[in-house]
């Protein structure tokens, strides 16, 4: 049996598969850096993370893959399930070996399949591998990220912010440090907006490690406020600062996880605001109509913990 | 207005307790007013977030929580007020109702909306009102906070507003420049119906201002196809919804008008409500037991069908069965009703045909076309996809053999499939040549072998429930 180590991330696992063809062995079990080794090893191979390496694997599956396989290819990878690491090596390995760009053609098919077909020239590698969905694989890494996907959906919805209390730049050191750690303090005071001066922070536990890819729409509605979105379960998060985007970790986040802000810290209107809100939550249900199941179907109770609507 | 609540609040939330209370209270009032207008999504225009600006907008529409009768909460479905003049006996907030009555002022709306929005908690505003004084002084009003909201505060999120029945066309194109979507509810799909229960509306109020809104929405299409730059006007376009259950109208009348309200009003949604018996003291209404919620599930299937998998109104539901099945889908009854279309092969049929078996959806139909350019799909690659076998193993045939043994191309051979929508011709209708073909499922046949009401009861009878070993089972007096 062939085995790899390797340090468990995204850079990693493309190296391992760089040097996979560079020493013409593929491995049979792909193992993290602590792992203990199984029974019967002939060879065990540690991948030393390569970012060049890494840059050149991943170029060349651009290359030969569409855009969106790609992505969802990355996104199989951040849904963290066991296996799933030997799952996107035989995928990437079955993508480079079979004729990128061949297929298609003679089939009728191609025009009935709505998203492929269209844009030619390089567009018509959609056909590639991605939709061969006999092969277990391939179906799998496609639900996978599916599966992330939505999560990254329930992300945008389930997300609810706190207003923290104001913290003006003048008295740095007060709750604004406490809350979120950020080290260039030199903001420029556009405070346009009535929430401009507070940060609004969002405890957050998802499934998959789907955070990264729900930035984006944060970032780009609440564009005017401050905010922090910290991941509780994996202990990291992200901060804006009207700014820039940055990742941040806590040393000391003891506070945090328990997805309440202290009163202390919180604004003077944000206990209204949640009592309105639930209000309103509370009023819209039709007596009549009553449905649990429904409602668990939609917004499972694994949420309910950290919804404001739902103690 | 007249209202004893409204005229001492200020516009700062934060004044004192007392305050507070009040506008719990009317956010209460209001909100349980507004609670059994369907509609609440937040779809049909995508909208990237601008500089200075709060809010953007997502073309699928987000929801961003669930009541406790698994109805999605996505916009700040709210009453400017619940004051009415009309006497609509559907309706909760009708004049001879004895129930609190309120009023917001635009700024506190513009607040609540903003906070709530700042927090994630909702994706845009549902605006409403009861009709006070005159349809266009309430019109007025309501154009008054959106107004405020897009340009004093640069909210930048989704709105969606009800246009008042009998509003005039200049209070609509000015609505159409700051919300999303504009609805007006036809209600009742009978004009004589909707005049016995409400008496103060006609249809010509409610079809008017949907007509300026689809001429806005059109001309506003031609202006943006001269000038990239032109203002959007109502970008998401209307929708509109209808009561069931209410009056006798059939459910043929029912996805006949909401077919034309698609074709020529350029509607984006038609919404069907079930009739939430909440003046039950008004005898021109039904006395139900319950809101028929299954004939309004049926409909928003059969709805799904017209948009989604190219079925016509005529198709789902006829003269001579006017109402949906409430026993089975409106797929799986139209199967059934037509035995001669089936079985389907899942290698070479067309993607029209293969989303029109039971138990196929859009999406499967795609991942279903896209695979098999690479192998033949079998039973249990369908299986993997995502297609409900226990539909369509009744419906399909893969080219495999597995138990079933029940050969079905003699059968088809010599009767060519017969299609009334005229989509799929003979040649499209794939008769297997040379190997046989069996069907996949074991022991039962295909929909050619057996009696569709069959299937029909394969399908519907329960399973009894797992609680509990089966009564017939024997059981391990000593277990190891």
């Amino acid at each position: 049996m062939v085995v790899f180590r390797y340090d468990k991330t995204f850079e990693g696992l493309l190296t391992a598969l760089f040097d996979a063809y560079f020493r013409r062995t593929f491995p049979d079990l792909l193992l993290g850096d602590g792992d203990s080794l199984p029974l019967f090893v002939t060879e065990c191979h540690t991948v030393a993370t390569d970012s060049e390496k890494s840059g050149r694997v991943w170029r060349a599956l651009q290359k030969s893959l569409p855009d969106n396989v790609c992505n969802m290819l990355v996104m199989g990878w951040l849904s963290e399930e066991p296996g799933v690491d030997m799952m996107l090596m035989r995928y990437m390995r079955h993508a480079f070996s079979s004729p990128s760009g061949s297929s298609g053609g003679q089939n009728a098919d191609s025009s009935r399949n709505g998203d492929s077909g269209k844009g030619g020239g390089r567009k018509a590698k959609t056909n590639s591998v991605a939709t061969d969905f006999s092969n277990p694989d391939i179906l799998r890494i496609k639900q996978l990220a599916q599966k992330v996907a939505n999560e990254r959906e329930h992300l945008m919805q389930f997300t609810r912010f706190q207003k923290s209390a104001d913290a003006p730049d003048d008295t740095s050191g007060n709750g604004r440090s406490e809350l979120c750690y950020a080290e260039n303090e030199s903001e420029t005071a556009e405070s346009i907006s009535a929430g401009a001066g507070a940060t609004y922070f969002a405890p957050v536990s998802p499934r998959y490690n789907a955070l990264p890819l729900a930035i984006p729409y944060f970032r780009d509605r609440f564009r005017d406020q401050r905010w922090l979105i910290y991941d509780i379960k994996r202990r990291y998060g992200y901060y804006y600062d009207l700014q820039n985007v940055t990742e941040v970790t806590m040393d000391d986040d003891a506070h945090l996880l328990d997805g309440q802000l202290d009163e202390a810290m919180m604004a003077e209107d944000e206990k209204l605001f949640q009592e309105l809100w639930r209000t309103y939550f509370h009023s819209m249900a039709i007596a009549e109509r009553i449905n649990p199941r429904l409602q668990r179907q939609h917004m499972p109770r694994r949420f309910w913990p950290l919804l404001t609507e739902k103690p | 207005m007249s209202d004893a609540i409204t005229c001492n609040v200020p516009n700062f939330f934060l004044s004192c307790t007392g305050m507070k209370k009040i506008i719990v209270e009317k956010l209460k009032v209001l909100a349980e007013s507004a609670k059994y207008d369907v509609s609440c999504s937040s779809s049909g225009i995508t909208r990237a977030g601008k500089d200075g600006h709060i809010g953007s907008a997502h073309g699928w529409g987000i929801c961003h929580s669930f009541t406790a009768d698994g109805r999605c909460v996505s916009l700040l479905k709210i009453m400017l007020t619940n004051h009415c003049i009309y006497d609509c006996a559907y309706c909760i907030n009708r004049r001879s109702n004895d129930l609190p009555r309120a009023a917001f002022t635009p700024d506190e709306l513009v607040e609540l909306t903003l906070e709530f929005y700042r927090r994630n908690y909702i994706e845009g505003l549902f605006l409403s009102s009861g009709v006070v004084r005159d349809p266009d002084y309430t019109m007025e009003r309501m154009v008054r906070v959106v107004k405020e909201l897009r340009t004093t505060h640069r909210y930048n999120g989704y709105i969606h507003m009800k246009s008042i029945p009998g509003a005039s066309e200049l209070l609509v194109r000015e609505a159409g420049m700051y919300a999303d979507r504009l609805s007006v509810n036809i209600e009742i799909p009978r004009e004589e119906n909707l005049k016995l229960l409400a008496p103060d509306k006609n249809h010509e109020s409610v079809y008017s201002p949907m007509r300026y809104i689809h001429q806005g929405f059109l001309e506003n299409a031609e202006d943006r196809r001269k000038f990239r730059k032109a203002p959007r006007w109502t970008p998401a376009g209307q929708s509109t919804q209808m009561i069931v259950g209410a009056t006798p109208d059939t459910d043929s009348e029912i996805l006949r008008l909401s077919t034309k309200l698609y074709n020529v009003q350029g509607m984006k949604r038609v919404y069907f409500s079930a009739f939430v018996p909440v003046n039950s003291y008004d005898t021109r209404l039904p006395a139900l037991g319950s809101p028929p919620l299954v004939r309004e599930n049926r409909l928003y299937q059969a709805d799904w069908l017209m948009r989604f998998y190219g079925f016509g109104a005529g198709e789902i539901v006829d003269d001579l069965a006017p109402n949906l099945d409430l026993e089975i889908d409106p797929k799986l009854a139209w199967a059934l009703r037509h035995p001669e279309f089936f079985p389907v092969d899942i290698n070479r049929a067309d993607y029209e045909a293969i989303l029109r078996v039971p138990g196929i959806g859009v999406k499967s139909a795609q991942m279903i076309v896209a695979a098999r350019r690479h192998s033949t799909i079998t039973a249990a690659t369908l299986k993997k996809i995502g297609v409900v076998m226990k539909k369509a193993q009744f419906f399909v045939e893969c080219g495999q053999i597995s138990g079933g043994m029940s050969q079905k191309s003699a059968v088809f051979g010599e009767a060519p499939p017969v299609f009334e929508g005229g989509i799929l011709k003979k040649s499209d209708f794939s008769i297997s040549t040379g190997s046989p073909t069996f069907s996949i499922s074991s022991g039962r046949g295909l929909i050619g072998d057996m009696h569709p009401d069959l299937i029909r009861k394969l399908l519907t009878t329960k399973k009894p429930s797992r609680k509990g070993p089966h009564s017939d089972q024997m059981t391990i007096l000593f277990p190891e």
